[in-house]
């Protein structure tokens, strides 16, 4: 019981230390960056710009959110591993199922197109 | 506490990788520092990542091999205000609205921890205001929608799995959404009933309550916020 008392303690610390304003900073931040991905789209920005620009600002809004809404930037490594690394799975996952939808693509096209491509 | 634990405790490695190695390698608790609430919420978002994580992936598997135009998101979701044709403006405003929420979620586990149970509560309710409509204005583009006659097995734009997959992937958000309400009305209860102040134990459990159950919270809250950053980057803007 006292592990846990302490452990409270320890973190009651560590949060009390943020003041407000850090939170109010990441969430101007978390605006400005939204106005971007919105303009992105208003201004019919196409190619490897558009996807360039959508993925970089989601990247920056989601580090945002998690390191410091979600407090993983104060967390011991050993929690913030556990929960980032198994991550690497569902990125694995894209990269094989982006070969196989590529795959399905080309046989739809071949097969579709009554044997003309 | 035993005083093997203390003394391992007392000779902590400096950090990095060797802490990784020595917490993992602890008899008693991986997690230090991490109550068991926290851990088990953490552990929860990320099975829940995952869940998001195949649908986002069967999205993008159909999208990739359809041979028929995918309709362009940027004109299903525009509306005309006021007169002027903005396009995916429904969607910029429920992002904005979602955002807000996340920050008056981030300032409730601050005043928590400073123990300012009226400022804590307030702050709660904002943000399931704010998650309501968000809720609402999901609704709206879904009666939008299916007036216009989009389905999950057809729309009148193109491929037919735009329909499937914009119902399998908002509706599950929006359900997340809507638990998360109920779970901030529930937690801004027990914040104004002094509950977290006077160590009071929940329904279900002996254990008293605390402070960290807004944090807690908080984690659930944060990462709807973040599930809509993805959705919003890959269905409505790619």
């Amino acid at each position: 019981m006292s592990e846990i008392a302490h452990n409270d303690a320890a973190h009651h610390i560590v949060v009390k230390a943020h003041p407000i304003r850090l939170y109010l900073v990441v969430w101007a931040w978390l605006f400005v960056l939204s106005a971007f991905s919105y303009l992105v789209d208003y201004f019919h920005l196409t190619g490897a710009l558009r996807y360039t620009l959508i993925l970089t600002f989601m990247m920056l809004k989601a580090g945002l959110i998690v390191a410091v809404f979600m407090h993983m930037a104060w967390e011991r490594l050993a929690l913030v591993y556990a929960i980032l690394v198994p991550i690497g799975a569902i990125l694995a996952f894209v990269a094989a199922m982006a070969v196989e939808a590529d795959y399905t693509f080309l046989t739809r096209l071949a097969f579709f197109s009554g044997g003309q491509s | 506490m035993d005083t093997a634990f203390t003394e391992h405790r007392t000779r902590e490695p400096a950090g990095g990788l060797a802490t990784i190695v020595d917490d993992f390698s602890a008899d008693q608790r991986a997690f230090r520092n991490v109550s068991w609430g926290k851990a088990m919420m953490w552990i929860f978002l990320l099975s829940d990542t995952f869940i998001f994580g195949t649908f986002l992936i069967g999205y993008m598997a159909a999208r990739m091999s359809t041979t028929e135009p995918w309709p362009n998101a940027s004109e299903v979701f525009a509306l005309e205000i006021a007169g002027r044709h903005l396009p995916l403006i429904l969607i910029a405003i429920m992002t904005f609205v979602l955002i807000s929420s996340s920050g008056t979620m981030a300032m409730a586990v601050n005043c928590g921890y400073r123990r300012q149970r009226r400022a804590t509560a307030a702050l709660l309710v904002a943000t399931a205001i704010l998650g309501a409509t968000f809720v609402g204005m999901q609704a709206f583009e879904w009666t939008k929608l299916i007036g216009e006659g989009v389905r999950p097995w057809g729309n009148p734009w193109g491929a037919a799995q735009f329909g499937s997959a914009f119902f399998m992937i908002t509706g599950f958000h929006g359900t997340h959404v809507t638990i998360g309400v109920i779970f901030l009305l529930a937690i801004a209860r027990k914040v104004i009933r002094g509950d977290f102040d006077h160590g009071r134990p929940g329904f279900f459990t002996g254990r008293r309550g605390r402070y960290e159950a807004v944090e807690i919270m908080g984690l659930y809250w944060h990462f709807v916020d973040l599930v809509w950053v993805f959705i919003f980057a890959f269905f409505y803007l790619w």
